[in-house]
């Protein structure tokens, strides 16, 4: 609990059906989010790891920010 | 008996009535209850025939593992594509061998349930199944209760997840299922989905055998399929071939125009194949190398004097009027897709601009719905693009080519409704 993981890596994960296109997530974690022309997220594809800290954390305030709900973070590959 | 190296096999004595049930016994013999089913089944090596060519027997196994009494097995006659007819059409030919398919699977899997949806608005075949499922009472208290239902006829209802959606009381959208392979639950209950089609040849593998069914077809792709020719034919067929028949062949027994300029293949979220690819067999590992699957045995033939970036306007139009509208991408951006289409069609004064934002938001959309009707749509305009490459430069250069000023089209499209009046559930 609140520990942050060092190995792996994670993605980020959209919903599309609860996704309204606030926008949010774009403002709060750029470097994962693009976003297109109706203001739906475009999420990076290629996982991110856990090591990457400051990622991490904007992604974490992506999923909190998110008004649907419509984010989570998935963890990629199977390190413990 | 069938001969095991004779067609047709699903369409047997296929007149223009369906078979009785007596008919069905008389042709076809009773099941042997004892018969190891999924071995059979683990052996044929039958893919699913709704499109995505799924192993059956992998899908059956994963449900069989699953814990209830009271799963379903739903079988898939929605006949979502505009350009298919195979469902309807075995189901009009032959509704006891898709009946006894599904009662099959029900055993596998140890399912108390069959739902047979057939969307509403084909009262015919409702009409036959009613009658099938009259003539035959239920054969043992064990036995599974089986049910009609009739969904409402939308391109995506006949989607898995929004069929089950819509028979666990909902409307019929489809859903975001994160995980692969995803167990699709009415309830609590896990539920079986399987096309008609397939059913039908669980039904024959389970009577006769898994070598008796590999006498047709090829190695990895064994058995036969239905066919649905549309396009330049005289009349929309519905042919059994066994898998690996050249597709030129296939043409020529539909009646159809044997020099296409392009056939789609998979039907409207498929792939464009130039017409110099009609020598290939018509079995997935053969069609693979140019991209294309067999997909649910869907050609729609386009002669020479028509034009591929019309025709795909048209289907693109009608695609975006037929998403759910509940992501983003799909919802926006199929309409989007479909305007940059008719920029090039009709020649407007930004038609380059439209190519370069087609292809960018093709690019955009692909794989960001919860269903795969987005990337359908733009795996059909990319190959279109390439296919019809000749066309789209005379488009470009402010020359539409001639079949986009004729008056005849080839894809068919049903009416557009207007968005208040589709109706979900």
């Amino acid at each position: 609990m609140g520990v942050i993981r060092r190995t792996g890596s994670f993605v980020l994960k959209v919903n599309p059906i609860l996704c309204d296109g606030f926008g949010h997530c774009h403002e709060l974690a750029p470097e994962l989010v693009d976003i297109d022309e109706w203001g739906y997220p475009i999420i990076k594809k290629d996982p991110t790891p856990f090591g990457n800290v400051r990622a991490l954390q904007s992604a974490r305030y992506a999923v909190r920010g998110c008004p649907r709900q419509a984010l989570s973070i998935e963890r990629v590959g199977d390190q413990p | 008996m069938i001969k095991a190296n004779s067609l047709p096999r699903l369409m047997h004595r296929a007149s223009g009535r369906p078979l009785s049930l007596e008919e069905h016994d008389q042709e076809f013999g009773l099941v042997d209850a004892q018969t190891d089913f999924l071995g059979e089944l683990r052996n044929s090596g039958l893919t699913g025939r709704g499109g995505a060519g799924f192993p059956t027997y992998k899908k059956v196994e994963l449900l069989s593992q699953q814990r209830g009494h009271g799963k379903f097995v739903v079988v898939n006659a929605m006949e979502g594509e505009p350009a298919s007819h195979k469902d309807l059409a075995l189901l009009n030919a032959n509704p006891h061998l898709v009946i006894d398919g599904a009662e099959m699977l029900a055993h596998m899997i140890g399912a108390k349930r069959i739902a047979i949806c057939v969307s509403r608005d084909n009262p015919i075949v409702i009409n036959n199944v009613k009658r099938a499922l009259h003539e035959r009472t239920r054969r043992s208290l064990r036995g599974p209760e089986i049910e009609l239902h009739t969904p409402p006829w939308r391109y995506v209802a006949g989607e898995e997840s929004a069929l089950v959606h819509w028979l666990d009381d909902n409307e019929s959208l489809p859903q975001y299922r994160p995980q692969r392979p995803t167990i699709l639950r009415i309830g609590r209950n896990a539920v079986l989905v399987d096309n008609a089609e397939t059913c039908a040849n669980v039904g024959l593998i389970g009577r006769f055998g898994a070598s008796w069914y590999r006498q047709l077809g090829t190695e990895s792709s064994p058995g036969s399929t239905l066919v649905s020719v549309t396009g330049a034919v005289d009349r929309a067929h519905v042919i059994e071939v066994a898998l690996g028949t050249p597709v030129k062949a296939i043409l020529e027994v539909a009646g159809a125009d044997t020099d296409p300029s392009a056939i789609l293949l998979g039907g409207y979220g498929g792939t464009w194949l130039s017409g110099d690819n009609i020598r290939l067999p018509f079995a997935t590992e053969y069609l693979k190398e140019v991209g294309a699957s067999v997909g649910a045995g869907i050609i729609m033939v386009l002669p020479k004097r028509a034009c591929g970036i019309m025709e795909t306007y048209r289907i693109t139009k009608w695609m975006a009027n037929e998403s759910a509208r509940q992501c983003g991408p799909c919802a926006f951006g199929l309409p989007a897709l479909a305007e940059d289409l008719q920029q090039l069609v009709a020649g407007g004064k930004d038609r380059k601009q439209s190519l370069d934002r087609l292809i960018h938001r093709a690019a955009e959309i692909d794989g960001r719905g919860a269903c795969k009707h987005p990337d359908g749509v733009v795996r059909m305009i990319r190959t279109a693009l390439q296919v019809f490459d000749k066309d789209l430069q005379n488009h470009i250069n402010g020359a539409p080519c001639v079949g986009s000023r004729d008056t005849k089209f080839y894809a068919t499209v049903p009416r557009h409704e207007r968005e208040e009046d589709l109706v979900w559930e």
